[in-house]
């Protein structure tokens, strides 16, 4: 038996394999299914202080072997997250992340006050969302915007950091180097990638917002470049997704430089597909005489 | 927290996959659960080039065969529609709450129109208390109409050429206030002009909604209707959702 057990922030992944925000809910829907305690870990439905409806008009749109979503974070916020959600989430004998949004440095601030003092074991710093001061860019774009971002929740945070790192930065090395320098503990990368889908017969956007966020398989190969090259830019530890499918692709943003990686899309295309990675690495890795999945991380 | 055996993906050999007319299909395939009526499938075919599983409501059940009845409206759709017996197939399911059969009592009528006729066959097979009016609406073909003819007390056909029963919006042929229970099941201008003149005259009514969905299980939020308890899930809290609920 090879061993998928990884270190990561301090805490023990029982395998690389964790379920990514958004696509996972809070655990409970994919309980009823199979033991989602199998899993290395869960992050959390992006979560923001108050509570979001999300967003009107078509949510979700199939393209080429991928998927555009426009949720809008919707979410309970946190205070029902504290007190109810989390509960749930801990039932599962997993690693507990917690994703976080907002739109300003303060939701952010406040967001973080509130997890520091529950049993979330990693908070996971979703900065793609639009920052309203800095007239709408994404926190996720520019790097001295994020620097700001992370260095200002580091000083208040008292859980583990990782940053989750949007595809549209401008550099995405750069972005990598300047949230470790700000005190990211570890990064996460990629979220969604900035897509746009029209439908010519009523010769209107898809999306009430125009623009919309691509997963899937399309974006893997992009994904998978982008982790190697944070992965080379920094000393911290990488979490890597995006298209993510299959112990191949699995095994591939490891060798390109991630120790834990989130399964999304694919988590719909089949239910229990996270089950199905987590036996075939063990036996890629048994076929290959490669003992430890430590010993692959980071090899390219 | 224990798992539920009785829903999870299974692969399966499909038994049939017709064509019925023009772009409506029957796929039949073996299932050891008996769903509920309204209830539905995320099928997905294992050779397809398309990603997400298309959610497939229940047309109907019988030793151990699920029926899913479907309306090719896309490319998923049209790769399903493709597939041939013995094929395999990727089925996960039954999915969402399905009608409530037993708390069904009083004169029912049922309205469907187009392919929101397809859940409404394996529900009127079960309603026990006394057989409903059955209103069925289509353009031009009638595709499965005469399946409803033994479990209802009057079947109404209506079609928008006239082409077969009668010509029109089968919203005309209904007269509400007859009836102490409305259900109904088709494109979103006709359950909406059903729910509000049933809100208006106070009769119960349910509808079964469609919605693009990803993870069918309740977890994706791509599927959201607003209710007036705010956001719901149409795989989950659905598909069936009481008139009262819905904001029209």
């Amino acid at each position: 038996m090879a061993n998928l057990k990884v270190e990561f922030l301090g805490k023990v992944f029982k395998n690389p394999i964790v379920a990514a925000s958004g696509t996972f809910g809070f655990g409970e829907e994919y309980n009823e299914i199979y033991d989602v305690g199998l899993l290395g870990g869960i992050s959390s439905k992006g979560l923001t202080l108050n509570s979001k409806q999300g967003n009107e008009g078509i949510r979700l749109w199939e393209t080429p072997m991928g998927l555009m979503n426009s949720i809008g974070l919707q979410n309970p916020g946190l205070e029902s997250f504290i007190s109810r959600e989390i509960n749930i989430m801990k039932q599962y004998k997993t690693n507990l992340i917690a994703n976080l949004g907002g739109n300003t440095l303060d939701d952010y601030l406040n967001g973080v006050l509130l997890l520091n003092d529950s049993d979330v074991d990693i908070i996971e710093l979703n900065i793609s969302c639009p920052n309203i001061k800095a007239g709408g860019m994404a926190f996720g774009i520019k790097a001295d915007i994020a620097y700001a971002t992370v260095k200002a929740v580091r000083g208040i945070c008292g859980k583990p950091l990782m940053v989750k790192l949007s595809p549209n930065a401008e550099s995405i090395s750069e972005m990598a180097a300047a949230c470790e320098e700000a005190g990211a503990e570890a990064l996460s990368l990629i979220n969604t990638i900035n897509a746009m889908a029209i439908d010519i017969y009523a010769k209107k956007p898809v999306f009430n917002n125009y623009y919309a966020g691509l997963s899937g398989p399309a974006v893997k190969p992009i994904a998978l470049r982008m982790v190697h090259q944070a992965a080379k830019a920094v000393m911290i530890p990488i979490c890597g997704m995006g298209g993510i499918s299959s112990a191949r692709d699995a095994i591939e943003f490891i060798m390109a430089g991630a120790s834990i990686v989130q399964v999304g899309t694919a988590n719909f295309v089949k239910t229990d597909i996270c089950l199905d990675i987590i036996r075939d690495m063990e036996e890629f890795l048994h076929s290959q005489g490669i003992r430890d999945i430590n010993e692959i991380i980071g090899i390219i | 927290m224990e798992s539920n055996p009785m829903m999870k993906t299974s692969i399966t050999k499909i038994l049939e996959n017709n064509r019925i007319c023009e772009n409506i299909f029957e796929m039949v395939a073996a299932s050891d659960i008996k769903p509920l009526p309204g209830q539905f499938y995320m099928i997905k075919g294992l050779n397809g080039d398309y990603l997400l599983p298309r959610p497939i409501s229940v047309h109907d059940y019988q030793d151990g065969k699920i029926r899913l009845l479907y309306r090719v409206s896309g490319h998923g759709t049209n790769q399903i529609s493709r597939m041939k017996a013995d094929d395999e197939v990727q089925i996960l399911g039954p999915l969402g709450n399905g009608f409530d059969v037993e708390s069904l009592n009083g004169k029912i009528a049922i309205i469907g129109g187009g392919i929101g006729i397809a859940p409404l066959l394996y529900l009127v097979k079960n309603i026990e208390t006394q057989k409903p009016d059955v209103y069925l609406g289509y353009k031009d073909d009638t595709f499965c109409a005469d399946r409803f003819r033994p479990y209802c007390k009057e079947l109404t056909v209506v079609t928008e050429d006239g082409s077969t029963g009668q010509k029109g919006y089968v919203t005309d042929f209904v007269n509400i206030s007859d009836y102490d229970i409305v259900i109904t099941c088709g494109p979103d201008i006709m359950m909406e002009k059903i729910l509000r003149e049933c809100g208006e005259k106070n009769i119960e009514v349910y509808a079964s909604l469609e919605k693009r969905m990803a993870c069918g299980v309740g977890a994706c939020l791509g599927c959201i209707v607003n209710t007036k308890d705010g956001n719901k899930r149409v795989c989950k809290d659905g598909p069936v959702f009481s008139g009262r609920d819905l904001t029209v």
